[in-house]
């Protein structure tokens, strides 16, 4: 194709986008649309995937066999989230196993947020309610993004979280409506997720390398200090119906703005987690390889099943 | 590496008296265990009475770099569409 070609093909593109038109699996797309959906697609894969760890930590030591079964339920909806979300991911032309290597190897990303410990039964609720929220806060733009798998899956995707945030919340009331420990065990989940929640939402805008390019393929559609805003705007008033405190002395409403005001988040931190110096950046990854590689004897052993199965019937229909 | 675990196609009736429509993809070995694994993935609130799996490979598609020679002969064609044709405004029942 000559550059010309090339030229009318992404200005073709570029309108079919600008008037909300989605872009399907087989039609044409500049390499770097496809390249910047893999990245994002797959990192939101992982973290679903990843995201099962620290819960799944709480799974056996639930405090009542409703709170079990709930939070096996939410585990189960993020292994579903991942599979939808690899399966959009796929129609770009990688193999799941490419994208289980990126993940393996360390190439690929995930969310952050997954690198903190969960040390009690309130950080279900805390989690739940938080990280969740800042999720939904994230994913609910993207149910209208351009790629039309992508946002196929996330219309499936927000239709189930909302259950998620409100189990958490559920979790929060209880522990704070009971025992002076237990809500002091509430307040220390909130102290330790409040902040790690807000840099989920990622980068500030100045520091942000793909929001503009984001935001003309509506891979983004609010930048991720707006986001960050709503967050916060949200949920403290959340936190005053629990009777918890936000760990931010600064944190006060802004009469002019009409939004909170916050106090300064500490980035060093947020990159360091990112670049691997998290609490648990290494067992996470470990868990995941080792989940991968001692599975393995099943899926060879499946897939000889399928094979001989498949043989057999062969040769049954030649026989008669 | 070993070989890549086949994909197949959901599809899922959402109640009886709708067609099966296309819900999303999923890796599994053989037939039967993607009809497993669809219930799990695609079926956890209630969301088919019937399932249907095919293999991706099975599934021919056409290509949108032919969609003009498919697609466009249908357009200027308004004959077919009702409105078409003129007719009295008293005319009633058709």
């Amino acid at each position: 194709m000559s550059e010309a070609e090339i030229k009318s093909l992404e200005a073709q593109f570029d309108a079919k986008i600008a008037n909300d038109q989605k872009i399907e699996p087989k039609d044409w797309m500049p390499e770097k649309y496809r390249k910047t959906h893999i990245r994002q697609i797959s990192q939101h894969a992982h973290s679903e995937i990843v995201g099962m760890l620290p819960e799944g930590n709480w799974i056996t030591r639930a405090p009542s066999l409703r709170r079990k079964a709930a939070l096996l339920a939410k585990v189960q909806d993020e292994a579903g989230h991942g599979l939808y979300l690899y399966s959009a991911c796929e129609t770009l032309g990688i193999t799941r196993e490419e994208l289980y290597d990126q993940l393996h190897s360390g190439a690929a990303k995930y969310s952050s947020i997954f690198n903190y410990p969960t040390l009690t039964w309130a950080d279900m609720g805390a989690i739940g309610w938080l990280v969740d929220g800042a999720a939904i806060i994230n994913q609910v733009p993207l149910c209208s993004t351009s790629y039309g798998p992508y946002a196929r899956a996330m219309v499936r995707v927000c239709k189930e979280e909302s259950f998620h945030q409100r189990q958490g919340y559920e979790i929060m009331l209880s522990l704070c409506n009971g025992t002076d420990e237990q809500k002091e065990m509430a307040q220390d989940a909130l102290n330790r997720w409040w902040w790690p929640s807000l840099m989920m939402l990622g980068p500030e805008d100045k520091d942000s390398v793909h929001t503009e390019q984001s935001m003309k393929w509506k891979l983004k559609r609010k930048t991720n200090d707006e986001l960050r805003q709503q967050f916060i705007d949200q949920t403290v008033p959340q936190a005053d119906i629990l009777g918890l405190t936000i760990p931010d002395p600064d944190l006060k409403w802004n009469d002019e703005k009409g939004t909170y005001d916050f106090g300064a988040i500490n980035w060093d931190e947020f990159w360091q987690v990112v670049k691997g110096h998290g609490p648990l950046n290494k067992k996470r990854l470990d868990d995941r390889r080792n989940a991968w590689n001692e599975g393995k004897w099943v899926r060879d052993a499946a897939m000889a099943y399928a094979e001989k199965q498949a043989q057999r019937k062969t040769e049954a229909a030649t026989a008669v | 590496m070993s070989k890549e675990i086949p994909l197949w196609e959901v599809f899922i009736r959402s109640k009886n008296g709708l067609e099966h429509r296309h819900c999303g993809s999923l890796h599994a070995e053989d037939a039967e265990m993607a009809m497993n694994n669809a219930r799990d993935v695609y079926t956890r609130r209630n969301e088919g009475v019937s399932i249907w799996v095919v293999e991706s490979k099975n599934i021919t598609a056409s290509s949108p770099e032919h969609s003009s020679e498919l697609f466009e002969p249908a357009t200027d064609k308004v004959y077919r569409h009702p409105t078409f044709y003129e007719l009295p405004d008293e005319l009633k029942h058709m």
